[in-house]
């Protein structure tokens, strides 16, 4: 995804003007072609990430439409506040990007995951919050983010993550996006697990169990014309994030069920558990670890049904 | 812009701290003494630095100025009301509930003002992403923060500190109001403040470190705005918390308290403006 990024911002910044591209020392060489091609657009703001969204405000006011890009604990938690008052307060169109999102950097330890991140973004007053599943998806959202009003989360992934669209897909900010139809279960995906997803719903229907698959990208604003078509029509709504059951997708999901008066499908939320990983690992072993693997999230999903 | 002589600049400055009295009192709001500090700093930018048209104080070309420390709001008010840019009328109205002159600024509740500030730390990047979209798009127009010396002491201040003198943003003008006191005592006991100009200096800025109430100091300063060097410029001005009214000046408790009716009045004989028509 990271690779996507860098290659997409380029192309756009060339009929974009407004796009500034700022980095907080992170991304060695990955944005080389944007400098060669636009020396006075990319800006390394060093270690200092909130003086980084402070100024991304600053250039917003000046008419500039600046992305923020580096780690993503460093470009929420740590500068949370400079997003809250500089940017949401202000509504300016700041897109601000998070990369190694959820457990992508799980063996950097828990100071470089970010199971909270998306919980931490959604609930600022006019931000909107952009899960792209595969670097397909972060070329789409990157292009539609250009033309959304307001400030803009994204998390992205690591590079070289399994892919699940085979070109740029159509899509909209705020609608889920289908990926395989089913009739029992949805599995709401978003971010980085839409290979998990599809993986899953593959061991499903070699158990019987019809599994529908849709990638929402969007967590904010929540595609509620899904959710209500969802709850419905199956036995079962599950969600699937790298990211806390509390606050994220699920949390949203969970929220906007507890509201309505609608006919209900039962839901069971899947992502990172309310602690923290303390030993060694790759990706791959902390989604063990958190009972994110396909084996684990059907199981779970399978024991829900019955 | 026609710049005002001294003595009217003078009367300028009386009228502008009894208003600001006046609304603490209407108002009972706190951070008076911290709005008194900075009155000749902000008063004398808008009447001398900044350059703006008060009937378009939007202008995409208009310099631009945030009050960081935006507890001393009612100051920013004033200036701008004295300067033209919205009805001295509405200065009654400061913080009311429902009205658009809230007690920290919010975005752009009044004109001209150009940033919601009321956490400190903020104004100091803001600025500079202001400065640096003058200098990509090869606009001219300048930016003035002003900071608290309490508020130096986040370290977003100084991650500001480190970028604006590596990306030469000469049209860049900080301005420490350097009272001494913070919410809970003095600022250069409770952390190692001092000295405040070298710091600066050591991060590449142009100093220039004055009387804060010494109306030529001030000017002066100005004009050596922008640095000839292409640095961006800071100035250390050494303030008095409360200052212009003697039982007010230098007292922590102003930064809490609102005066009375009676206090009012007795501030009203020390700036010497009884009987004065405008206030």
């Amino acid at each position: 995804m990271r690779n996507a990024f860098a290659s997409e911002i380029t192309a756009l910044a060339a009929t974009d003007p407004t796009l500034i591209m700022m980095t907080a020392d992170i991304g060695n060489r990955l944005f080389d072609r944007f400098k060669d091609q636009f020396p006075d657009r990319l800006f390394n703001c060093g270690v200092a990430e909130a003086n980084m969204i402070g100024m991304a405000a600053g250039l917003a006011s000046g008419g500039f439409r600046p992305i923020c890009y580096t780690i993503t604990p460093f470009i929420t938690y740590r500068c949370y506040e400079q997003i809250r008052v500089d940017v949401c307060y202000h509504q300016k169109p700041v897109t601000i990007v998070g990369t190694g999102s959820g457990l992508s950097y799980a063996s950097l330890g828990v100071t470089h995951h970010s199971c909270e991140d998306i919980a931490v973004m959604r609930v600022l007053p006019g931000m909107t919050v952009l899960c792209p599943a595969d670097a397909f998806e972060v070329r789409a959202l990157l292009r539609a983010s250009r033309l959304w009003n307001g400030p803009v989360y994204m998390r992205i992934g690591k590079k070289g993550e399994p892919t699940v669209h085979a070109s740029t897909p159509e899509l909209t900010i705020g609608k889920a996006l289908p990926i395989r139809s089913g009739s029992e279960v949805a599995l709401l995906s978003t971010g980085n697990m839409l290979p998990s997803a599809m993986e899953t719903a593959g061991l499903l229907a070699q158990k019987g169990v019809s599994c529908e698959v849709v990638s929402f990208h969007t967590v904010k604003p929540l595609d509620e014309d899904y959710l209500r078509s969802a709850f419905s029509k199956f036995k079962l709504v599950a969600t699937l994030e790298e990211h806390s059951i509390l606050g994220g997708l699920g949390g949203s999901v969970a929220e906007w069920l507890a509201d309505g008066d609608g006919p209900r499908a039962r839901m069971i939320r899947l992502g990172t558990g309310d602690h923290f990983l303390h030993t060694a690992g790759e990706q791959e072993f902390a989604r063990e670890h958190y009972g994110l693997t396909p084996a684990k999230i059907s199981e779970a999903i399978l024991s829900r049904l019955n | 812009m026609t710049t005002p002589s001294l003595p009217e600049l003078d009367l300028t400055l009386r009228r502008t701290r009894l208003k600001i009295i006046q609304m603490s009192h209407l108002a009972k709001s706190a951070h008076l003494a911290s709005a008194l500090s900075c009155v000749d700093l902000v008063t004398l930018a808008y009447t001398n630095l900044l350059r703006f048209d008060p009937a378009h104080p939007a202008d995409p070309g208009r310099d631009r100025f945030i009050l960081s420390k935006g507890h001393a709001v009612s100051t920013l008010y004033a200036a701008l009301a004295f300067r033209g840019v919205f009805p001295l009328g509405d200065l009654d109205h400061y913080n009311e509930d429902g009205g658009h002159l809230p007690e920290q600024p919010s975005p752009g509740c009044a004109p001209g003002v150009e940033w919601a500030t009321g956490s400190l730390g903020h104004g100091l990047p803001v600025g500079i992403g202001m400065a640096l979209a003058a200098k990509i798009r090869k606009q001219d127009y300048r930016v003035a923060v002003v900071m608290s010396d309490g508020e130096c002491q986040e370290g977003s201040v100084w991650e500001a500190a480190l970028f604006a003198p590596k990306h030469g943003l000469s049209h860049l003008l900080a301005m420490v109001d350097f009272n001494k006191w913070q919410a809970t005592g003095r600022s250069t006991e409770i952390m190692a403040m001092d000295p405040l100009r070298a710091k600066w200096e050591s991060f590449g800025w142009a100093c220039h470190e004055i009387d804060g109430h010494n109306l030529s100091e001030i000017l002066g300063a100005f004009s050596k705005f922008p640095d000839p060097h292409g640095r961006p410029t800071v100035i250390v001005a050494h303030t008095v918390k409360g200052k212009g009214v003697s039982f007010m000046e230098d007292d922590n408790n102003w930064h809490y308290r609102s005066p009375s009716a009676e206090e009012v009045e007795k501030a009203r004989v020390e700036l010497n403006l009884v009987g004065d028509a405008l206030v």
